[in-house]
């Protein structure tokens, strides 16, 4: 049996900034439970740029951000459990994890953050019927055996979804010699950043195919080649745009889950819109003193984020270590008119001191000016007008301490065009 | 040398079924089998029920066989630790047109003899069964009717055998029988040639192939006829019984159920294949499946769905009722053919069959003294207590690191699937015995742990790890 302030469950981005802000905030004893034996999350294997534009204004390779974290936590003393899986988290607080080394783990926290990341939609889940042979592999998982194991799973790939991990291999895996005959995008139009379409797919020759999806899985043993087809406006298949590609693999980046298995083990919470835990401002869950942050809350598009939420939760979780801060705000923050999804879903009343900032997403594509309305009530509380907003990236809105003021009632958070 | 009393091609329920029960025997018998692992073909790829046997036409091989097999398994699942669920089975009736067809059902199924049928009302059925469609006028109630894990069943059986005495050839493909005089004194394969006194035509979706080749039943041919599942997350909602919908002329329908491993799972339809190897799942069938299952389950939702398949029935020609038997032209040969639904059923009562055909032709049938009939069931490390997890780490570490996170599966369970007696040489043979991929993520998470450890304890490189045999590798 261990006891700790603040126990992490997962080593990633999220996880490293909580165990950091919590041991900055005053909690004594942090660990972090990390099933990798090492830690970074995805990170180490995300060997290309982009990480860090908005915390450290530098275009980062993943494990060099990841080290950043690591170094932190490493000189604060959090102890980092690796090679670790927990497999059960009760709702007062006791997490039982399981590893080779100290057979079954105990421990009882005084307050746990969950940043367990997500998981890759698979096959099944878009329901791409056909054989079943090998070669049908998730972008993550591509990335792994590529970048940490230095194993190519297949030469002639087709890429099925434009997210940003989907672009990314292909650049990679044209780097690494193998051939990538194209990449198909169902929706029409591009679901990851435009940057990585420049930089991965246009530099590199690499064609995309919108509004076109896979149809069937041809192959006994190893793929052989996959059968693609258009799709309509309203995503049926337009008969007789059928085309036979040969290949010998296919890589889906067809979206991300958030993992949240554990989570309902401790009895948190989830919102149906996010696949995440219903957090408060303070990133706290229903269960008082279980946080959560990342992208176990919701699919986040810049790993700064991530680490921001991080800060936020590993504060929170010392806060409540000291004195049992209490669970859930009162105050509702609902999606309204072309918002997908928002974060935080609740509003502390009696933390209504500090500025709050909202992430969302847009349901749809504005190439226009937007405006961002937070409304109580029906009452506009702010306004903000963005150049454009795409469902691929996140959008923040901070409300400020004097515009909180007041406020007791359900709050809106609306995009519309900007006439 | 390659000299065996018995030589049985294929390795699905029915020749494994038969090899353990053969195994009972002081005989030198053989299973070959033309995949890397047992149970590959229909034997693995259903609908994972052991039917109760209201359904055949009375009279018929298939009503005595299910009849006798369903009371067979009752004993065997639980002597071979295979896991199971005694569940029973509900024939659903939705509005009242459907009413009298459970009243057919129930008749056929006394002429079956099969035990403790009953109507229930709709009152009933919606008490046991709350997601039930709520238009439903009835049920056919088989108490007897049971969930099993299909392909833990095949390997079960294979396992006892083994450790009894049976040898197992897999890779290994038939290609014609040695004739001697009138009579078949062993096969050609394309790992040699096998001699035998009798040889066993368990050959599945091939049997038809396999007796043409010993000049019996030239008219006879299998149609594969293939049927799609999808397999849903068990988070998401759970089914308390088998349901099935009123049989139609295609078959007994598309179910719904909940497997031993707690997912639901729905299916089959019926669709031509191209031919017997095609066990492609398509679109159409797909949402012919989806569709059928709401009729029972209206509240069924696509996207928990988190695995999709097809199988392929053996259909035989002409009343497509089973055919066990000792041809007259020739001698030295057993045929077992045509066995579709319901023949995983049906399987430990052919098995017994097999064995009284094959005393008639004079084989000896002197006991094995070293047999014995039980195997213990796997070790499954996310069933086990705290404590018992514990213990287990203690005798071996390998338990405590858990490679498949969904499943909760451990390095000790692949290691002991790699180390089994008949062991697992491949990704899906692993997946197949320790359940490992078969959740959300389908694999994304373990694949290249898996590939590792293949590689390792097998002594092969990364790049020679396949999914299930030779031309599925991995990388």
């Amino acid at each position: 049996m261990k006891n700790c302030d603040v126990a992490v469950i997962g080593a990633g981005p999220a996880g490293l900034a909580a165990a950091i802000e919590a041991r900055k905030n005053g909690a004594q004893k942090v660990i972090i439970i990390e099933r990798n034996n090492e830690a970074g999350g995805i990170l180490p294997q995300c060997i290309h740029n982009g990480f860090g534009s908005v915390l450290f204004k530098k275009d980062l390779p993943g494990p060099r951000y990841a080290h950043e974290f690591i170094k932190q936590a490493r000189e604060l003393g959090v102890e980092m459990i690796f090679d670790t899986m927990a497999i059960d988290i009760t709702p007062n607080r006791k997490i039982y994890a399981t590893n080779s080394r100290d057979g079954l783990l105990e421990i009882d926290s005084k307050s746990i953050v969950l940043a367990m990341g997500c998981r890759e939609r698979t096959r099944a889940q878009i329901r791409i019927p056909g054989d079943r042979p090998a070669g049908v592999y998730t972008a993550g998982m591509v990335q792994r055996l590529v970048n940490m194991e230095g194993m190519l799973p297949g030469r002639k790939f087709v890429i099925l979804g434009s997210g940003d991990i989907g672009m990314i291999m292909a650049r990679r895996l044209v780097l690494e010699g193998a051939k990538v005959i194209k990449v198909l995008e169902a929706l029409p139009y591009l679901t990851g950043l435009r940057r990585n379409y420049v930089q991965c797919l246009q530099d590199f020759d690499i064609p995309l195919s919108l509004g076109t999806t896979v149809k069937r899985i041809i192959g006994k043993k190893r793929l052989n080649a996959i059968e693609t087809v258009k799709l309509d406006e309203k995503m049926t298949p337009a008969a007789g745009t059928e085309e036979i590609i040969e290949c010998d693999t296919l890589m889906l980046s067809v979206g991300l889950i958030p993992e949240n298995e554990l989570s309902k083990k401790a009895g948190v919470l989830l919102d149906p819109l996010t696949g995440g835990p219903v957090v408060d401002c303070d990133m706290q869950t229903s269960v008082p003193g279980i946080f959560a942050c990342g992208n176990v809350v919701t699919i986040y598009d810049l790993v700064d984020y991530v680490s921001k939420a991080g800060f936020i939760a590993g504060k929170s979780a010392a806060m409540f270590t000291a004195k049992n801060t209490e669970s859930g705000g009162t105050i509702d923050i609902i999606p309204g008119d072309n918002v997908r999804s928002v974060i935080p879903q609740k509003l502390k009343t009696s933390g209504l001191l500090e500025s709050v900032s909202l992430q969302f997403r847009v349901s749809r594509e504005f190439n226009k000016s937007i405006a961002i309305y937070i409304k109580e009530n029906g009452r506009i509380v702010k306004k903000s007008v963005r150049k454009y907003a795409r469902p691929a990236e996140m959008l923040e809105i901070t409300i400020e301490e004097k515009e909180l003021k007041g406020i007791n009632g359900q709050m809106q958070v609306q995009v519309a065009p900007n006439d | 040398m390659n000299t065996y009393d018995i030589i049985i091609i294929g390795s699905g329920i029915v020749g494994s079924l038969t090899a353990r029960a053969l195994s009972r025997y002081d005989l030198k018998v053989l299973v070959i089998e033309k995949e890397i692992d047992v149970g590959m073909c229909p034997s693995s790829a259903n609908s994972a029920v052991i039917h109760a046997g209201y359904d055949p036409k009375p009279g018929t091989v298939k009503a005595e066989m299910n009849a006798l097999g369903n009371k067979l398994w009752h004993e065997i699942a639980p002597e071979l630790g295979i896991e199971h669920r005694e569940t029973g089975s509900m024939v659903v009736a939705i509005g009242e047109n459907e009413l009298p067809v459970l009243n057919e059902l129930y008749e056929r199924g006394i002429k079956n003899k099969i035990p403790e049928l009953r109507i229930l009302s709709k009152e009933e059925v919606k008490l046991r069964e709350p997601l039930i469609n709520p238009d439903i006028s009835g049920a056919l109630w088989a108490p007897t009717a049971m969930v099993i894990d299909p392909f833990g069943a095949v390997l079960a059986a294979a396992e006892n055998a083994v450790t009894n005495g049976v040898k197992y050839s897999f890779e290994t493909e038939f290609q014609d029988f040695i004739f001697e005089g009138g009579r078949i004194t062993g096969i050609k394969t394309n790992k040699g040639d096998f001699f035998c006194r009798c040889v066993i035509n368990s050959a599945g979706l091939y049997a038809d192939e396999v007796a043409h080749k010993a000049g019996v039943r030239k008219d006879y041919k299998i149609t594969p006829r293939k049927g799609s599942y999808m397999i849903f997350d068990p988070a998401r909602f759970v089914i308390n019984n088998v349901l099935f919908p009123v049989p139609s002329d295609k078959g007994k329908g598309i179910l719904v159920s909940t497997t031993t491993h707690g997912n639901v799972l729905i299916g089959p339809n019926n669709e031509p294949c191209e031919n017997k190897e095609d066990s492609a799942s398509t679109a159409s069938g797909l949402n012919e499946v989806a569709r059928g299952a709401k009729k029972l389950i209206p509240s069924i939702d696509e996207k928990n769905c988190i695995a999709i398949y097809a199988g392929i029935r053996a259909t035989g020609t002409g009343d497509r009722d089973f055919i066990i038997e000792t041809p007259k032209e020739v001698s030295g040969l057993i045929n077992l053919c045509g066995i579709e639904s319901p023949g995983f059923a049906s399987a430990p009562a052919i098995a017994l069959r097999v064995i009284e055909l094959l005393k008639e032709t004079g084989i000896k049938f002197n006991e094995n003294p070293k047999f014995n009939p039980v195997r213990r069931p796997k070790l499954h490390f996310h069933k086990l207590s705290y404590r018992e997890k514990e213990e287990l780490i203690k005798s071996n570490p390998a338990y405590g690191r858990i490679v498949c996170r969904c499943e909760e599966v451990t390095e000790g369970e692949i290691i002991d699937a790699i180390n089994s007696p008949v062991p697992a040489r491949t990704y899906d043979g692993i997946k197949r015995r320790t359940w490992l991929g078969t959740g959300r993520c389908q694999g994304s998470f373990d694949i290249p742990r898996v590939i590792q450890i293949l590689s390792r304890e097998l002594k092969i490189k990364p790049e020679e790890v396949t999914k299930k045999g030779k031309g599925s590798e991995l990388l």
